[in-house]
């Protein structure tokens, strides 16, 4: 059986354990979110031996070659020692520039890194409350149109531990922890004649957002389609700023939808359910682009559909919350 | 040519054929059960290390891979009947792509072979 050494601690790993729940399992406090390699929260460094490439999946090369992994993917076959890595090295410092609301409990947080901060529009960050306590939330910024801002759009869940902080308690001009930026779910250019599809329930608006303007702002040509679906119409909380951007563009078509809204009250709304309504409207993909954001359950519902829809495996971009 | 792989068209024919081959599959009722809420890239990229290997390309399957990675399927009812429509689903994919019935029939044959391994017996 390895063993982890981490501080004063030689833990034993059981067999199909990962790193993180070794660590968890001993009481030890590692910072963690989502356990999926996906939010980065669980980064640890190694000090001696090494680890396999799934634990370092998605990481940037230079935190690879510092020895960083993420410790939820990391299933060791061999002895390790590792620690926690520095703050300074993978989070950053960012000042608040703007906090307001965007609709009922969606809240548009924009943030000013204080040092260089690159990132393509359509990836997430993670925020820090504290040394423990992070969430990740998509970019709905764009650089080349947002300058320095980043632009986040966060849902205050009322058991939140974090957007409720967000929300209530966090002013402009604090300063918060940044981390990342990681993802895979942005606009690549390439083919700008190539359709398009973006579908998102709820915030998952936000990296469409982001990765929609990228998209015209480098001259993409072929169709769009921009797909919203929210429970209440006022959940469709881009609407106007969308329905100006399919007025100055021709080839951006602006779908949004909603269960509950009453009929008749905006013609451009239609009352459906997004899942039946791409169904319906969106048969036949060979040869398309997508792009899905949302809940679980909803992207992978989707990403089926379209893949039997015609669309290629490698041409279907999914960004699941979790 | 006599490389069954090059034959075939190597990587590039591989990659053209996962699409085709995942896409039956979980359109055929008689197996698509084992694939649901399976994340669909790490499928994808299984698949392509199934068909490099089926096609006779340079591949890292073994034995042991084949066998803990289908454990849990023979648990919830994976037999040689599934077997049988995946190889059969491969046949479609190849004639789909315009490959003759004798290298069909050499691929289908490597496939028969990790069969046991599949089953885990």
């Amino acid at each position: 059986m390895p063993e982890i050494r981490f501080g004063d601690h030689s833990l034993a790993v059981a067999e199909g354990a990962s790193v993180l729940e070794t660590l968890l399992s001993a009481q030890c406090e590692i910072p963690n979110n989502c356990r999926a390699g996906v939010c980065q929260a669980c980064l640890m460094q190694l000090v001696e031996g090494e680890v396999e490439p799934p634990a370092q999946r998605g990481l940037k090369e230079s935190w690879q070659a510092q020895g960083l992994f993420l410790a939820c993917q990391c299933h060791p076959e061999r002895d390790l020692e590792i620690r926690l890595p520095g703050v300074e090295a993978v989070r950053s410092v960012c000042s608040v520039s703007g906090h307001d609301r965007l609709s009922g409990d969606l809240l548009r947080l924009r943030l000013r890194p204080e040092s260089e901060f690159h990132y393509r529009p359509g990836q997430y960050v993670t925020l820090w409350r504290d040394q423990a306590l992070g969430r990740s939330y998509s970019l709905a910024s764009v650089p080349a149109l947002d300058g320095d801002e980043l632009e986040l759009h966060i849902r205050h869940y009322p058991q939140g531990r974090l957007s409720g902080w967000l929300y209530e308690q966090v002013r402009v001009g604090d300063r918060l922890q940044l981390q990342g930026p990681a993802g895979d779910c942005f606009y690549t250019g390439g083919d700008p004649e190539q359709p398009l599809l973006l579908a998102a329930t709820g915030t998952g608006l936000a990296p469409l957002y982001g990765i929609l303007r990228d998209a015209l702002n480098q001259g993409h040509v072929g169709p769009i389609h921009l797909y919203h679906g929210a429970l209440d119409p006022a959940g469709l909380y881009l609407h106007h700023e969308l329905q100006g951007l399919a007025t100055a563009h021709a080839n951006l078509t602006y779908h949004p939808c909603s269960r509950n809204a009453a009929p008749g009250m905006d013609e451009a709304i239609q009352v459906a359910c997004l899942d039946d309504l791409l169904g319906q409207e969106m048969g036949a993909l060979q040869g398309w682009r997508v792009y899905l954001c949302g809940p679980g359950e909803f992207v992978k519902a989707q990403q089926r559909r379209c893949f039997l829809a015609g669309a290629g495996i490698q041409e279907i971009y999914a960004d699941a919350f979790l | 040519m006599n490389n069954l792989y090059e034959r075939l068209g190597g990587e590039p024919a591989v990659d053209a054929a996962v699409d085709i081959f995942y896409r039956k599959v979980l359109s055929d009722e008689r197996v698509n059960e084992f694939f649901d809420g399976v994340d669909m890239e790490q499928q994808a990229a299984k698949q392509k290390g199934f068909l490099t290997m089926v096609f006779g390309g340079p591949h890292e399957y073994t034995g042991k891979d084949m066998r803990e990675g289908h454990k849990h399927l023979v648990a919830r009812g994976l037999n040689d009947t599934h077997v049988d429509v995946i190889i059969e689903l491969l046949g479609a994919t190849l004639q789909e792509l315009g490959v003759g019935e004798a290298d069909i029939a050499e691929v289908a044959g490597i496939a028969e072979s990790v069969r046991d391994d599949v089953l885990n017996r």
